[in-house]
């Protein structure tokens, strides 16, 4: 290439990371790529990259205390190279500008949608590593059959299984928080177990907040860890024999266990925050707040329907319901942030982020729930969807109207095989039966009823056309009928094979047409499978004669898939031209 | 959508209308002609509150010239949010179809504690402190110190609204609660003093049933209402325990200590009056030698919870000459302290009715019935004399003077009932004397005879032909409507026998049996893995629930069941309970699916819904039977048979069953809706039992589905949640008509009327 003239060479060491010291070696600039090589050749750490993969760059600023690097970030990370003087550094660091301001504009050309630029790389990844692929995309694409956007649309998957490495679905809780936590007992000697993993103290911190902050605020400076979690799972023991009285008697003892024995009051700060926002119309606490009929020692004291219980020691008694529902709490909210790598501060921010955006959010979500939940749905005027009503029937009644169907086809290819009278009139029918049956009395059965040869020859007939393609070819069922056709007629059929697939996978998928756009793009595929059949008719009549029974099998169950298609169309097109009613769905 | 209704022209927020809410609409209205009573019992799902807000408000704006009002009584402050989010959507319409013309003024009124908007005031978590503090803040006599010494207190947005004075006004519109704490914290307004204020000027009040029923409440807030109101109680399936629960006022060892406590303070109070400001003194006594009429004067901010029950006429009446003075009230008070707790020492249970006990207070502390009949009044007289702001405080001896004032009041329908201890645990002491009313109809009645129009109205009112009798009074339309369904969207069904085909039910002998809990856990379970979304299970009480948590927690079954969807429960503690709420609702949102346990006759029950796919199946393990050993109910079912001849067990089957029903009943909000409803217990498939379910829950009960197993509910579930799948016309099709339009109605009233209608 022309452009290619600027180059720029210096010594450099590549680093994985930050902290890795790097790989001595040469660094090569151009404007269509860098090259790194290492001083020593054994080095797997060689490196040809384009500039169209790589997103942005970054480097160090003369003057700060760090060595001069240039990072260049590409999609799922970065390659970081220490240059030996800031001199070095700014001259690749302008070489690197000029190649990156070119593909990036090179790469708005090329994508009509507004795509990124990792997006389009990986396209053109995609392309490169699979021939067919490209090869289907210049057919399909380049002849304007398809656009771009509806050729990707099908290959979703191959764009995904790239964008899942970013992870973007993480695991959230189990929900049986807290049967993990609970003692087992082997019942035989006086002791219980409790087991301790770190996903199990990870979910204990989640579940009990005041427990991660006595984690953080005991261990190490008041105890180890051990001892920490021995207190913490001697006052479950505690809370599990139910026994409030031993549990306050123990709290008044030993003060750090105290702090597990009471309530949580980081939970009840939360929860009564978390209740001024609740939705107004199962907000239970504001019902309280009007009710006058409960004054204390108002209304009837002991109807049956209160309960009793002991009150004392309410505080530290907590329930197993109150459990259960923490825990469905938690495992609503999911794991919000990876407390363990993120140091606690910015953490923090961004918890006091979110939540200020929350706040603004949720009154206007407030507010259209409740309007949502006003509403009576079917009183109101139907919407015009966009899309056809799901329709889940009993699957009898797809395969009864299939079975119609089936007939259909199987008397339209006896239909060029042999024309069946069945015209025959009652009298006609009986005087043939009669006939048959006054020459069996006058000649009696045969026996054996048909001779060997017959049913031999008969046998041999019907199953010939079944199998007569592997009876040709030998014995080797490996061998493929294609095998025995010549190259080039092979590849043909190859390619239409994947290309009428490719449409018809298209088209079927546009269905039920609902917008002018489906409309327009099932015309445009329709032409282009008449093309491919037409092409497909081509070669089976170009194919030698002895050749052409068995390019004719191959050839015909894609028509067949073309035609189902090409009729399907037909058919919808009468369908929505027709005046009347229309089906639902349709524009 | 608008059509006309003989001669009112209806205003209806959708483009459809249900038959039912359309027959629904003529019978109010003629009960509105016919300036009556009527009573209205209609399925839930079928939109019965637009439809009654509709036809009224539509009603007062077809007689331009009538003074028409619509007070709209709920339950819960969440039924009254969601109330006026339906009147606001109608009221937008009608504003969109009529112009301006058609605005009018619609707001929620609610304690302090859900109005007020200052900080420092919203700073205590219960209702009696806001309330307190807020005195604190504004009474009258606050306010005069506060001008003489900037340094003390007051509250800024009250002073604000009362600088504004006349030009403090809420423009038409419909406001919630929220809405009147924005317009008030924007304007620098009281938000609670407005609202109060506007109370007289507004169209439509929405508040909650205690502010007509609860006589201490309704004094103040609803005296100003006029008789040409309509009232409505929605959801007014167990109005009559509202009814008495309002009446009902009890005393434990706790309320006497107290009691003692406030008396103490009175008296020091006085005696530094005594020594300062004698004429302050003075000037009361003067005041209730002239009688009680005066308290009508006295500024808002002072007001307070009025006399329970005090007929017109007493107030004309002046105060007893031996408690006109503020030591002899006191003294008054104090004997009768000492009477209630030389009471609440007894060994044994006693019954008592009031005649023989207001003699024996005669006889022991020689108070004779006047005198307690003025007790209320008294003491809020004396506290306002004595410039008592901490109200929350002296709540006990207020507790003491309602019982005497209603004790003073009535001669019948009320009993004394002393129980030395809980009889469920003998062995801790825990005296209550216990005032309960055995008749509803005492604290209606004044609604009754003051009000133009009362509509009573609810998903279940089954035997419709019960609640006159019950409250005592005579409606002019009384009719119980069924619902038309395009299909059968509703699924009741009775499972009698577990899948091991055991007997299930709650029955006292059977209750604790392991087999039954067993039974039910499978239940669940099973149900668990085929139903999406939510499902709402409905208990007989806490310690059932709890109880049977605990074992399923302990068998494993619980773990299984949480496999499939999450779990949450109704607590005793409300803001937990909330947000176990808000959490189920996220989780059916999200599609991951929630359990909700819940109590009959607990505080979820009684008012939050669960319908779309907030609850796909109901499961009500056991029918929800009060306590049947209860004192209080005995008395009481002994009342109705001797006054109403209505027959006791048959009676706690009716309200088993309307409990039940109420339950169930939360799963359907519209007839594109559907649900399941499992009613496991064996007792159902009986057929007394059975029969008490309202209408249009039976007409789905099949009798196929009376008898079943868990694994054969399984089976029938799983087809019904896969008819329900389908899509299908929401007309009805070609058979009956399930929702009408425009066209439809104006057909059918061209016809001459309806063969079409229910």
């Amino acid at each position: 290439m022309s452009s290619s003239s600027a180059q720029v060479v210096k010594r450099a060491k590549y680093k994985t990371t930050v902290k890795d010291p790097g790989t001595p070696g040469v660094l090569k600039l151009t404007e269509e790529k860098f090259v790194f090589r290492p001083n020593d050749p054994t080095s797997n750490n060689k490196l040809e990259v384009e500039f169209k993969l790589i997103k942005s760059h970054k480097h160090t600023k003369e003057g700060s205390n760090k060595p001069p690097w240039l990072n260049l970030t590409h999609s799922q990370g970065s390659y970081i190279f220490e240059l030996e003087s800031f001199s070095d550094l700014h001259v690749c660091r302008e070489l690197v500008g000029i190649a990156l301001s070119k593909h990036g504009e090179a790469t708005k050309v090329v994508s009509e949608e507004q795509l990124s630029p990792a997006e389009m790389a990986l396209r053109i990844k995609l392309l490169q590593e699979d021939s067919k692929l490209q090869k289907l995309h210049k057919e399909l694409v380049a002849s304007g059959k398809l656009t771009e956007a509806e050729f990707w649309a099908t290959k979703k998957k191959l764009l995904d299984r790239d964008e899942s490495r970013k992870l973007k679905q993480r695991i959230g809780f189990k929900n049986s928080l807290i049967f993990d936590t609970k003692p087992t007992s082997d019942g035989r000697i006086n002791q219980v177990k409790f087991q301790l993993t770190p996903e199990i103290k990870y979910q204990i911190f989640a579940l009990k907040p005041a427990v991660h902050r006595a984690f953080l605020n005991f261990v190490p400076s008041k105890m180890n860890e051990v001892e920490f979690w021995n207190k913490y799972f001697k006052a479950e023991y505690l809370h599990s024999t139910k026994n409030t009285v031993a549990a306050a008697a123990e709290a008044a003892e030993d003060e750090d266990l105290a702090v597990f024995l009471k309530d949580d009051e980081i939970l009840e700060v939360e929860a009564r925050k978390k209740v001024r926002r609740v939705d107004p119309t199962l907000d239970m606490e504001a019902d309280q707040g009007d009710d006058y009929m409960h004054l204390p020692d108002h209304g009837i004291f002991r109807d049956g329907s209160k309960e009793v219980s002991e009150a004392q020691h309410t505080l530290y008694r907590r329930t197993l319901l109150q459990d259960l529902n923490r825990q469905g709490e938690v495992v609503l909210e999911g794991k919000t942030l990876d407390m363990e790598t993120e140091p606690p501060r910015t953490v923090a921010e961004i918890l006091a982020r979110r939540k200020q955006e929350l706040d603004r959010v949720v009154e206007e979500e407030r507010r259209n729930r409740i309007f949502k939940m006003t509403q009576i749905e079917d009183l109101q005027a139907q919407d015009d969807h966009h899309f056809a009503p799901l329709c889940i029937k009993d699957p009898r009644d797809y395969f009864d109207s299939q079975q119609a169907n089936a007939v259909k086809t199987l008397d339209d290819s006896q239909a060029g095989i042999e024309k069946i009278r069945c015209n025959l009139s009652s009298e006609e029918a009986y005087g043939s039966l009669s006939a048959s049956i006054s020459s069996i009395k006058a000649t009696g059965l045969r026996d054996p009823l048909f001779s060997n040869e017959v049913a031999f020859k008969v046998l041999n007939g019907l199953t010939k056309h079944i199998s007569s393609t592997k009876y040709h070819l030998g014995k080797n069922s490996q061998d493929s009928v294609l095998d025995i056709l010549p190259n080039t007629t092979k590849e043909k059929l190859l390619d239409h094979w994947v290309c009428s697939q490719e449409l018809l996978r298209h088209f079927w998928s546009s269905y039920p047409i609902t917008t002018q756009t489906l409309a327009s793009k099932t015309k445009r595929l329709k032409d282009a499978m008449s093309q491919v059949y037409s092409k497909l008719e081509e070669i089976k009549v170009s194919a030698q004669s002895d050749l052409r029974h068995q390019v004719s099998l191959v050839v015909h169950p894609m028509q067949q898939a073309l035609d189902a298609a090409l009729l399907h169309y037909d058919a919808d097109v009468k369908k929505r031209n027709a005046k009347g009613q229309k089906p639902n769905g349709y524009v | 959508m608008k059509f006309q209704i003989e001669d009112v022209t209806v205003y209806f927020p959708y483009d459809h209308i249900y038959p039912e809410q359309y027959s629904y609409m003529l019978d109010l209205k003629r009960a509105l002609d016919a300036k009556g009573h009527c009573l209205l019992e209609m399925p839930t799902g079928t939109g019965k509150t637009i439809a009654l807000l509709s036809l009224i408000t539509s009603y007062v704006l077809s007689k331009p010239n009538s003074p028409l009002k619509l007070i709209y009584c709920t339950r819960t402050v969440h039924e009254m949010e969601k109330t006026l989010a339906e009147l606001r959507q109608l009221h937008d319409y009608q504003v969109k179809c009529l112009g301006g013309g058609a605005r009018i003024l619609a707001l929620g009124l609610s304690s302090r504690k859900n109005l007020c908007v200052n900080p420092r005031v919203l700073v205590s978590e219960s209702r009696d402190s806001v309330d307190a503090g807020c005195r604190k803040l504004t009474a009258s006599w606050v306010r005069a110190l506060a001008a003489e010494n900037p340094s003390v207190p007051t509250c800024e947005f009250f002073e604000q609204y009362e600088r504004a004075e006349s030009a403090a006004v809420l423009p038409p519109g419909v406001y919630t609660l929220q809405d009147l704490r924005a317009f008030g914290k924007e304007k620098g307004w009281c938000p609670y003093f407005l609202a109060r204020h506007m109370v007289q000027f507004a169209n439509v009040v929405v508040y909650s049933y205690q502010y007509l029923l609860d006589p201490k409440v309704a004094g103040i807030i609803s005296k100003e209402m006029q008789k040409e109101s309509v009232v409505v109680f929605d959801e007014a399936h167990n109005i009559d325990n509202v009814c008495i629960e309002a009446l009902s006022v009890s005393v434990r060892r706790q309320t006497i200590e107290g009691a003692r406590r406030n008396l103490h303070r009175m008296s020091q109070e006085i005696d530094k009056f005594k020594a300062t400001d004698a004429g302050r003194l003075r000037a009361e006594y003067n005041r209730l030698v002239e009688g009680l009429a005066l308290r009508g004067d006295l500024p808002a901010t002072d007001a307070w919870l009025a006399n329970p029950a005090l007929p017109d006429d007493i107030l004309k009446e002046a105060v007893p000459g031996n408690i006109r003075k503020a030591e002899h009230f006191v003294h008054v008070l104090r004997r009768l302290v000492q009477y209630f707790e030389g009471r609440l020492e007894t060994e044994e249970l006693q019954t008592e009715g009031l005649v023989s006990f207001v003699t024996s207070i005669l006889n022991h502390a020689g108070i004779d019935k006047k005198t307690l009949k003025f007790c209320y009044d008294r003491l809020h007289s004396l506290m306002m004399t004595l410039e008592i702001t901490d109200t929350d405080e002296f709540l006990h001896i207020q507790t003491i003077c309602d019982l005497a004032t209603l004790v003073g009041t009535y001669a019948r329908g009320f009993n004394i009932i002393i129980e030395p201890f809980d009889e469920r645990m003998p062995h801790i002491p825990d005296p209550v004397l216990q005032l309960s009313c055995n008749d509803a109809s005492l604290a209606i009645r004044p609604v009754f005879e003051r009000f133009q129009s009362v509509v009573i109205t609810s998903g279940t009112l089954s035997p419709i032909d019960l609640y006159p009798r019950l409250l005592n009074f005579n409606p002019v339309v009384s009719r119980s409507f069924k619902m038309s369904l395009t299909r059968d969207c509703i699924c009741p069904m009775v499972l009698s026998r577990g899948s091991d085909q055991l007997p299930i039910s709650t029955k006292f002998d059977m209750r604790s049996d392991l087999g039954v809990v067993r039974n039910y856990g499978r239940l669940l379970l099973e149900m668990a893995s085929v139903v999406p979304d939510g499902i709402v299970c409905f208990f007989v009480s806490y310690s059932y629930m709890d109880g049977i948590v605990n074992s399923w927690n302990e068998n494993g079954i619980l773990k299984d069941i949480m496999q499939h969807k999450l779990v949450f429960i109704e607590t005793q503690d409300v803001v937990e309970t909330t947000l176990a709420l808000d959490n189920y609702r996220k989780a059916c949102d999200c599609g991951r699916g929630a359990i909700f346990f819940s109590v009959a006759r607990g505080k979820v029950a009684e008012g939050i819904d669960f319908d779309r796919h907030y609850g796909r199946l109901v499961i009500m393990f056991g029918v929800p039977f009060q306590y049947t050993l209860s004192r209080i109910l005995l008395a009481r079912l002994d009342y109705l048979k001797e006054t109403f001849q209505i027959d006791a067990s048959e009676f706690l089957t009716f309200d088993a069953l309307r409990q039940a029903a109420q339950c169930v009943g939360r799963v359907i909000r519209s007839k594109a809706d559907y649900g399941m409803m499992i009613f496991a217990d064996k007792r159902y498939s009986r057929h007394d039992k059975r029969s008490k379910l309202p209408g249009w829950i039976l007409s789905h009960l099949h009798d196929a589905h009376l008898n079943l197993s868990t694994d054969m509910a399984l089976h029938i579930a799983r087809e019904f949640l896969r008819k329900m799948a389908q899509p299908y016309d929401k007309t009805g099709g070609l058979g009956r008509k399930t929702l009408l339009s425009q066209e439809d109605l104006e057909k059918m009233t061209e016809g001459g009327m309806n063969d079409m209608l229910y």
